[in-house]
């Protein structure tokens, strides 16, 4: 898949022997920290400065021409997102900043008044916080009981016989990650959402999709899930643009997030009337060239096919994992069987700590991740401090993972392991 | 990578002054919330005082209590150690302090800067990195 050529950041130098002279850099880029954000491909990138340069106005209000186009290519946009993930009414589709302020809309405006003293939520402890802490706070807020499931340590899936005696006549939200951000763990979502039906029927499920939207076909409508969240920017769209799916009947019941204008039906001194979906929910100038650029980002996507983006990534985290494994003391986190899992790969070389590994790798002109990937909860049941991880998108190569491998033989070089 | 060199790895494989201190005057924690390094500061601290054999360990309540804010300028660092779990840098920055503080008057401690810091660990660090290699700059700069 060469796709090089859209990502003109990719042709960047960087790094010389030391920082201070980094301005003299000369490693090629290696950017393995997709699961971060993505780069974006000239064609988001012209999209909207196509947009600012052609088009701007402010949407939905205006009569004058450049609203009405403004107006077109920003609900255009949303039927693009729509319709790459499968949902059929676009008024389910709200746009948002990112992943976490889904979530957060999520836990103030259906939260905050379903939720009671005695009831409980229910995540798994492989969460990115903003999956997790949301959650913990509306927990905390409304003295409801806060549960977490375990996963299994090998293999990376949630523990299911776990969730089953976690889940009672109380669970009101269970909250689970599609794909983890840190083992890279796909899991059964669809299984998942049979299990909550069956055994806490009246509870809420919301999946984060952040990790999975822009890495494999995802068709929200055969998950069974209420609420849905992604993000723009690692799916190759600009940062500040975020969606939130949730089901027509769960989202007319709820009451806005925030209040303002765009959201409004009729004001009055006394009182308010709120508009209609999706507009209930985007208070306020929405991120308009956020969503056009969101919009480019799926035609680019559909153009390649989620099927082909998803292949690329499984053979490169074959070859990655296979590759890494074979070094001595590296030790690779999350599923074995790269079908089960997604383009990302968490390691720790011997005992040096993950950001070591990330600078020397950065010296070398490799972008890694490191830290605790905001997942405390999951470095902690894993018994690390932190990890490195390798991410993989559409534009990386084999020869990538080559000078990753050959990185990582640097590190222990240098700590003489 | 020049920052890596010989001095911090031996740093990072056998800090100075790691390991716990029973009775310590003062016990400082700081986490770096962006990657989970940790480090826990002990000291003990001895004071020229009137009152006070000259380079007591023991601190009499009294003076702690009621003299510590005047006489903190005149007592020195007598013993330091620290614990922790981070990376190279943060470690050795640790133990390297640590180190430097030594019989240090606290009145003194705030003339150390980052710069300091960064010459007695031997150079320049990535932006990215200086949060590690500050880590235990920010217990020193607690110490009242």
């Amino acid at each position: 898949m060469n796709r090089r050529q859209d990502f003109p950041i990719l042709n960047r130098k960087i790094n010389g022997p030391s920082y201070a002279k980094a301005s003299e850099g000369k490693k090629p880029l290696v950017y393995l920290d997709s699961a971060a954000t993505s780069q974006k491909p000239k064609q988001v990138l012209n999209a909207i400065s196509d947009y600012y340069q052609k088009h701007n106005a402010n949407v939905h209000r205006g009569i004058h021409t450049l609203s009405v186009e403004a107006t077109e290519m920003y609900e255009a946009a949303r039927k693009k997102v729509a319709d790459f993930v499968g949902v059929k009414d676009p008024a389910e589709i709200i746009f948002v900043r990112n992943a976490t302020e889904a979530i957060n809309l999520v836990a103030y405006s259906w939260g905050r008044f379903n939720i009671s003293k005695g009831d409980e939520i229910v995540v798994t402890v492989a969460e990115h916080h903003s999956n997790f802490v949301p959650w913990q706070q509306l927990a905390i807020q409304k003295q409801a009981k806060f549960k977490v499931v375990p996963i299994n340590k090998e293999t990376g899936e949630i523990d299911l016989k776990a969730l089953g005696k976690l889940l009672t006549k109380k669970t009101k939200i269970v909250a689970f990650a599609h794909v983890s951000n840190v083992l890279g763990t796909i899991n059964d979502v669809l299984h998942l959402s049979l299990v909550v039906r069956r055994l806490a029927p009246q509870a809420i499920v919301l999946v984060d999709g952040a990790q999975a939207v822009p890495h494999m076909p995802v068709d929200i409508s055969e998950i069974g899930c209420d609420f849905y969240v992604f993000t723009g920017h690692k799916m190759l769209g600009p940062t500040g643009i975020g969606v939130l799916w949730g089901r027509r009947e769960l989202l007319e019941t709820m009451t806005p997030f925030l209040f303002g204008g765009e959201m409004i039906s009729k004001v009055s001194l006394e009182k308010s009337t709120w508009n209609e979906l999706p507009w209930k929910f985007e208070a306020g100038t929405p991120d308009i060239a956020g969503a056009i650029g969101l919009g480019a980002a799926v035609d680019y996507l559909d153009k390649i096919g989620m099927d082909k983006v998803r292949e690329h990534d499984v053979e490169l985290t074959k070859y990655a994992i296979e590759k890494l494994s074979k070094i001595d003391g590296v030790i690779i986190y999350g599923p074995k069987d790269v079908k089960k899992r997604s383009g990302v790969v968490a390691f720790n070389v011997g005992s040096i700590h993950a950001h070591d590994v990330a600078s020397i790798l950065d010296s070398e002109g490799i972008a890694v991740r490191s830290g605790h990937h905001c997942a405390q909860p999951l470095m902690d049941f894993l018994g690390v401090s932190s990890v490195a991880r390798a991410s993989f998108y559409l534009y990386n190569s084999i020869e990538e993972v080559d000078r990753l491998v050959e990185g990582v033989l640097k590190v222990k070089e240098v700590f003489k392991i | 990578m020049d920052l890596y060199r010989e001095e911090i790895l031996e740093h990072w494989q056998n800090p100075l002054n790691f390991g716990e201190m029973k009775n310590a005057d003062l016990v400082i924690e700081q986490v770096n919330p962006l990657c989970g390094d940790e480090v826990t500061f002990y000291f003990r601290f001895s004071i020229s005082h009137p009152e006070l054999d000259s380079g007591s360990k023991k601190i009499p309540k009294q003076v702690r209590n009621d003299e510590w804010q005047i006489a903190n300028g005149q007592w020195r660092i007598s013993e330091v150690s620290f614990t922790g779990s981070g990376c190279a840098i943060s470690i050795a920055s640790a133990s390297i302090l640590s180190e430097n503080i030594k019989n240090k008057k606290i009145s003194t401690l705030s003339k150390i800067t980052g710069e300091d810091v960064l010459k007695l660990i031997g150079g320049p660090v990535a932006p990215a990195r200086l949060k590690c290699a500050f880590l235990s700059l920010e217990v020193i700069r607690k110490i009242r």
